[in-house]
C-alpha cells in the first residue's frame, strides 16, 4: 500500500472535471459587466446625492464575471453606498426601482449579509425591510435560485 | 368549493376517471388507492399493490379506463379492470432513475414517461408482441425531468425539467400513428426533436400546461411563471412562494397554485401580450374576532410571549402546499370545476362559477 494514503494530493487528475454528465452552466453570450464605478459613486456620497449614487451603484452588476475580485469589489461599493443612507431615506429609495433593481438589490443585500462587520448587519436589515415589502417572497426566492449572482 | 380530507400524509398524485366518481391516489406509500363516491363520503374501494417504491404519478385514461402508474422503483404499470379488479401490466422504462411523472396522450395510445435519468421514454403498445414498448428522448435534456404534458394533437410533448428549461418535444411514433399536420410549434416532427426550448428562467420547472387549442403554453418555475404563446414569451415575477402546478382554465386564463396554499388566478392579455395576476382565489371564512378576556392576555404573554390575538393558523383551505391541480369538468377551455390535492392530505374542488360571483373583481377571460 501507497504510504500515503491518507492524502491525496499526489492524484494529478480531477476525474469530476471529466465526467460526461457533469452539468456546466451554458455560457452566456452577455458582456462581462465590471461593476458600478467606485470614483464616482465615491463622489455622489461626499456630496450628499444619495439617490443618484445609489441609482449609479447598482448600475452594471457584475452578474456575468467570473472574476471574483470584481464581484468582491461591486460588492464593497453597495454596501458603501448602503450604510450612507439615512434610515429615513431608505423606502423612497426603494420605491423609485423596478422590479428587476429590487431583485438586484435583494441580491446584493444577501451577499452582504455573508460578511457581516461592525453595523453592516442592522443597516442591511433595514433595507431587506423595505426590499421585501416592495418585493414580496418571490424576490427572496429570486435570490435562492439565482444562478447568476452578484 | 368543497374540502376532503383523505388522510394525514401528503397526496403524492391523483387521477379522476371519466365521469369523476372515482378517484385514484397515492398516500405517499407504495400503493394506489381507489376511492368512490357514495352519497357524500369517499370510500375507498380498491387498493393497487404492486410498485415497490413510492408512486410518483397516476394517470387515468377517461376512454379506455386504464390507468398508468409510476414510481421510484423505476417502473410503470398499466392497470386494466378485469371485472372487478384491476390488472397490472408491467412496462419496462429502460431507465436507471426513478420516474417522476406520467401522462396518457390525448388518444391515449401512447404515455409518456418523465424521469430522474434525465430523458423521457414514451410508450407505446406493440400489438403483434402484445406488450408495451418504449422509446426515448434524451438530447439535450441535463437533468430530471419534473412534468409533462400532451399537445392535444397528440404528438407534441411539453417537459419541464431541473435543468431550469421547458422544452416542447416531438413524440411522434410512426408505428402507431400518421405524419401530423404542421402545428404553430413548426411542421417537421421527427422523434425526439427538440421544437421549443425556453430560455430566461433560473429554477426548477415544476409544472407545464398546454392550453386547449395547443398554441399556448405555460409551465411554473421556482422563481417566475413564464408564459410562451407563439410567437411571443412573456412571464410574470411571482411576489409569492414558488408555485408547484399550474393549468389552463379558458384560452386566456390559468390557474396556478403552490407553496402559498391557495390557487391564484392569471390572466393574459393577447393585445398587450401581458401576463397579470388576477387574484387569489381562496376566500377564508372570516372568524370570528373573539375579545381578549385579561386572563388570556396573560396566558398568551407566559405562552408565546406575545398579547397577539391571531393564531398562527392558515386560513386557506389547504393547510398545505397544493402540488397537483386536475381538471373536472369542461376541459381546458372552458373548465367549470378544477380540484387541488396537497401536501396535507386532503383534496379540494373548486367551482368556477361560486369562485367568479364570490370575489368582485375577478375577471375569467
Amino acid at each position: 500500500m501507497a504510504k500515503n494514503t491518507l492524502s491525496s494530493r499526489f492524484r494529478g487528475v480531477d476525474i469530476d472535471e471529466y465526467d460526461e454528465n457533469k452539468f456546466v452552466d451554458e455560457q452566456d453570450e452577455a458582456a462581462e459587466l465590471q461593476g458600478p464605478d467606485a470614483c464616482e459613486v465615491d463622489d455622489l456620497i461626499r456630496q450628499g446625492d444619495m439617490m443618484t449614487a445609489f441609482h449609479i451603484a447598482l448600475r452594471n452588476p457584475p452578474i456575468n464575471s467570473k472574476n471574483p475580485a470584481v464581484k468582491e469589489r461591486a460588492q464593497t461599493v453597495v454596501l458603501r453606498v448602503l450604510t450612507a443612507f439615512k434610515s429615513s431615506d431608505i423606502e423612497p429609495a426603494v420605491k423609485s426601482l423596478d422590479r428587476n433593481g429590487v431583485d438586484l438589490l435583494m441580491k446584493y443585500i444577501y451577499r452582504g449579509f455573508e460578511k457581516p462587520s461592525d453595523n453592516s448587519s442592522a443597516i442591511l436589515l433595514q433595507w431587506h425591510e423595505k426590499a421585501f415589502a416592495v418585493g414580496g417572497l418571490g424576490s427572496i426566492v429570486r435570490v435562492l435560485t439565482a444562478r447568476k449572482s452578484v | 368549493m368543497s374540502y376532503h380530507s383523505f388522510l394525514l400524509e401528503p397526496i403524492s398524485c391523483h387521477a379522476w376517471n371519466k365521469d369523476r366518481t372515482q378517484i385514484a391516489m397515492c398516500p405517499n406509500n407504495h400503493e394506489v388507492h381507489i376511492y368512490k363516491k357514495e352519497g357524500s363520503n369517499w370510500n375507498k374501494i380498491h387498493v393497487l399493490k404492486e410498485h415497490n417504491g413510492q408512486v410518483t404519478g397516476i394517470d387515468w385514461a377517461p376512454e379506455s379506463n386504464r390507468i398508468v402508474t409510476c414510481g421510484t422503483d423505476r417502473n410503470a404499470y398499466v392497470w386494466t379492470l378485469k371485472g372487478d379488479a384491476w390488472k397490472p401490466t408491467l412496462v419496462i422504462l429502460r431507465i436507471n432513475r426513478a420516474a417522476r411523472c406520467v401522462k396518457w396522450s390525448p388518444k391515449e395510445n401512447k404515455f409518456a414517461v418523465g424521469s430522474g435519468s434525465r430523458l423521457i421514454s414514451v410508450c407505446y403498445f406493440e400489438q403483434d408482441n402484445d406488450w408495451w414498448v418504449c422509446k426515448h428522448i434524451k438530447k439535450p435534456i441535463r437533468s430530471t425531468i419534473l412534468c409533462l404534458d400532451w399537445h392535444p394533437n397528440n404528438v407534441l410533448l411539453a417537459a419541464g425539467s431541473c435543468d431550469f428549461k421547458c422544452r416542447i418535444f416531438s413524440a411522434y411514433i410512426k408505428e402507431v400513428e400518421e405524419k401530423p399536420a404542421p402545428t404553430a410549434w413548426g411542421s417537421k416532427m421527427p422523434f425526439g426533436e427538440v421544437m421549443f426550448e425556453s430560455t430566461g428562467t433560473a429554477g426548477w420547472v415544476h409544472g407545464v400546461c398546454f392550453s386547449d387549442s395547443g398554441n399556448r403554453v405555460a409551465w411554473a418555475s421556482h422563481d417566475i411563471l413564464p408564459f410562451k404563446s407563439d410567437p411571443a414569451q412573456t412571464f410574470l415575477t411571482s411576489e409569492t412562494l414558488p408555485l408547484l402546478c399550474v393549468t389552463f382554465i379558458t384560452e386566456n386564463s390559468l390557474v396556478a397554485a403552490g407553496h402559498d396554499c391557495y390557487p391564484v388566478l392569471f390572466v393574459y392579455d393577447s393585445n398587450k401580450a401581458a401576463l397579470s395576476f388576477g387574484g387569489k382565489l381562496d376566500v377564508p371564512k372570516q372568524s370570528a374576532q373573539k375579545g381578549m378576556t385579561a386572563r388570556e392576555r396573560f396566558q398568551n404573554l407566559d405562552k408565546k410571549a406575545t398579547t397577539d390575538s391571531k393564531e398562527a393558523v392558515l386560513e386557506s383551505l389547504h393547510k398545505n402546499s397544493i402540488s397537483q391541480i386536475s381538471i373536472l369538468n369542461g376541459g381546458k377551455a372552458r373548465c367549470a370545476k378544477f380540484c387541488t390535492t396537497g401536501m396535507d392530505g386532503g383534496m379540494a374542488i373548486w367551482d368556477v362559477k361560486t369562485l367568479e360571483s364570490a370575489m368582485k373583481d375577478l375577471k375569467i377571460v
